[in-house]
């Protein structure tokens, strides 16, 4: 008797081969993605002795290394340096991105198509190229190893610029021609009618921006040198390399990194959810 | 309060003129509606008004001063989209508001303008409900009083009903004519709906093709239309329209050249009829019972006609009807320039 025989009958077409596969592809997607996550808190919560004891729950689990992490004041100063540069990033890009994008999308002027697809192509440059560039231009400036170097490549980005354009190319002229004729000027309609309309857009790119930040390491590594000024991930990288690898430290760094992560996440994921009803609304 | 007054004035798009110089006064305090086919150049027109498109050349002058240069908030004006443009992330009594963003005026000085609107309008119950829980006339009913708080010199509507159901739009023509005999301020109107400017204007301006064909009150051009469009346009059903020639005092359908257009509107032919003016024969082709009369389809020669009978009249298909127009009912235009032919 085959499982088919037994299970009661579904409605038609509910479960087709192509839904078997797709649910197939992403639970395995999940297990991948998951896994290293669920092994970075259960070795957080390990002692050095058992980190090599590959068992998901730990034989006698301990918070001892949150303590010693926390205890230690490099990591509140990498964790805080991390922060500063991740929400000024943020703060920054979401403002001009939005700013330069809605003046793209919403305003007829001569160089318009020029300036679009000059920021467009710079999206086409791998940060690993980038990098040079933004090193000598921070050399020249004296920008090296300050709170500044650090920020300043993310300040406002190609991506950015392109996602909220598209966004804004969604907001009806009519919406902006009546705040023009109520008397607010460019700048006051930008902020207080085309912003409120494109909230998810603000959202995804606000994620996206912190995150980024957050985690960005390479950059953060060669702009830096002073330890005062290392953000979270090259702060954690030099845990790793002063002594021996102690794995249980690094991976309760990693734990504590990814707090923040979620709280914006949960924090504007909301805001999605209300803006995409927002847009969906017609009129 | 002010008068409205274009001068000579032309909107082009690069090489494409869609505007071809517009004279036009528009008296204080008057209704005035802007009719016209799809593309004619009614929003433009309105949108040169309110100052969001550039005039390419002319003179717009509200209340006597020259406006081309001036931003729209300067011009005193305030205007209603098709689209109510009430922003859904705001509150009513918040859209409302909006119009007095930049008024000087204290909190609750805005408070109570925005609350006088509102009890006008029959907002009031509604003022802190968000645009989605709203219905399509209550938004656009927000966003008359957005314009009205402002109280300006003019107001300029843009197919503010179109997005309305049939049921609606009747009961927003009144509730629109009855704020404009309470505030008595000048209107500029546009619709594509010929039922709106017959039942809301003081007077009609008909447009075509980025000119005006004819300015006049609704009877006027009801009764007298300058021009086989405008004769064809006002009116429903449409008024008949046919090569004629006269014979033995009676206009009848003619074929070739050096003939006049006559038109008879479907209400003024009648089947049966003993009017003088014109006579036309033919085999029916469709009937419809109106109620308190029956619409008559039949073809006069080549022409389809329509024409009206008693409401409990009954017609086969097939069969052959004569109907006749009175004189004073019959309106003649030049073939060559479609223009009417005044009567001596
Ligand atoms: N931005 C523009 N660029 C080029 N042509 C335009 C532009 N805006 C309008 N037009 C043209 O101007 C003409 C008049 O347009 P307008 O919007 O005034 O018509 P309308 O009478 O309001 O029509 P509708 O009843 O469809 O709203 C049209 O032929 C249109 O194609
Ligand atoms: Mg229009």
């Amino acid at each position: 008797m085959s499982a088919a025989d037994i299970a009661p009958p579904l409605p038609k077409g509910r479960i087709r081969p192509g839904r078997i596969l797709t649910w197939t592809l992403v639970f395995i997607g999940g297990v991948i993605m998951v896994t290293p996550i669920l092994f970075m808190f259960s070795t957080s919560l390990k002692t050095s002795g058992q980190i090599y004891d590959l068992r998901l729950i730990p034989a006698r689990p301990t918070l001892d290394n949150y303590i010693k992490v926390l205890a230690d004041g490099r990591f509140l100063r990498w964790f805080v340096n991390s922060m500063i540069v991740a929400v000024a990033v943020t703060v920054s890009s979401v403002f001009f991105d939005s700013l330069v994008g809605y003046t793209l999308a919403k305003f007829r002027f001569r160089g318009r198509m020029f300036v679009f697809l000059a920021i467009l192509s710079t999206l086409m440059i791998p940060t690993e190229m980038l990098v040079i560039p933004w090193y000598l231009m921070s050399a020249n400036f004296g920008w090296l190893d300050s709170y500044w170097g650090i920020a300043f490549p993310g300040m406002m980005t190609a991506f950015g610029t392109f996602l909220m354009k598209q966004f804004f190319e969604t907001v009806p002229d009519d919406f902006l021609e009546a705040a023009r004729i109520d008397g607010l000027n460019e700048f006051t309609i930008w902020w207080k009618v085309a912003m409120p309309l494109v909230t998810p857009a603000i959202s995804a790119l606000a994620i996206f921006a912190f995150l980024g930040n957050w985690t960005a390491f390479f950059w953060p590594l060669i702009v830096t040198t002073s330890k005062e000024l290392y953000t979270l991930p090259v702060g954690l990288t030099s845990f790793a390399v002063e002594q021996s690898i102690q794995w249980e430290m690094i991976m309760t760094g990693a734990a504590l990194a990814t707090i923040p992560t979620l709280v914006v996440f949960l924090a504007l994921q909301k805001f999605i959810v209300r803006g995409v009803m927002l847009a969906g609304l017609k009129g | 309060m002010a008068q409205i007054e274009l001068r000579k004035l032309v909107k082009s798009y690069g090489r494409n003129t869609v505007i071809h110089g517009i004279d036009l006064d528009i008296a204080d305090g008057e209704f005035v509606v802007f009719v016209g086919p799809s593309g004619c150049g009614k929003s433009t027109t309105l949108r040169m008004l309110a100052g969001l498109d550039e005039v390419t050349s002319g003179e717009i002058r509200i209340g006597g001063r020259v406006v081309n240069e001036l931003d729209p908030k300067a011009r005193d004006i305030a205007m209603v989209f098709q689209n109510y443009a009430i922003y859904p992330h705001l509150t009513v009594r918040q859209n409302i508001a909006f119009g007095l963003y930049t008024a000087r005026l204290s909190k609750a000085e805005k408070r109570k303008q925005v609350e006088d609107a509102a009890a006008i309008l029959g907002l009031t119950p509604l003022l802190d409900r968000r645009p989605s829980a709203l219905s399509g006339g209550q938004r656009q009913r927000v966003a008359i009083g957005r314009a009205m708080v402002r109280s300006p010199a003019a107001f300029l509507f843009d197919e503010p009903l179109s997005n309305l159901d049939a049921q609606l739009r009747a009961q927003m023509r009144i509730e629109i004519k009855a704020l404009h005999a309470r505030l008595g301020t000048t209107i500029a109107y546009v619709t594509h709906d010929q039922v709106e400017a017959m039942t809301m204007a003081d007077r009609i301006v008909v447009m075509k093709d980025g000119r005006i064909l004819q300015a006049a009150t609704p009877m006027e051009i009801y009764d007298h239309p300058g021009d086989v469009f405008t004769a064809r346009f006002i009116g429903t059903p449409s008024m008949n329209i046919l090569a004629a020639q006269a014979e033995g005092g009676a206009y009848v359908p003619a074929q070739g050249a050096g003939r006049v257009l006559a038109g008879v509107r479907p209400h003024d032919l009648i089947v049966g009829g003993d009017g003088t003016g014109l006579r036309l024969e033919g085999q029916v082709t469709a009937m419809e019972p109106l109620g308190p009369e029956t619409l008559v389809h039949f073809m006069a020669g080549p022409v389809p006609v329509t024409a009206s009978a008693g409401a409990h009249d009954r017609f086969e298909a097939g069969q052959t009807v004569r109907a006749a127009a009175p004189v004073d009912k019959v309106h003649l235009f030049d073939p060559a320039t479609e223009l009417a032919i005044p009567r001596g």
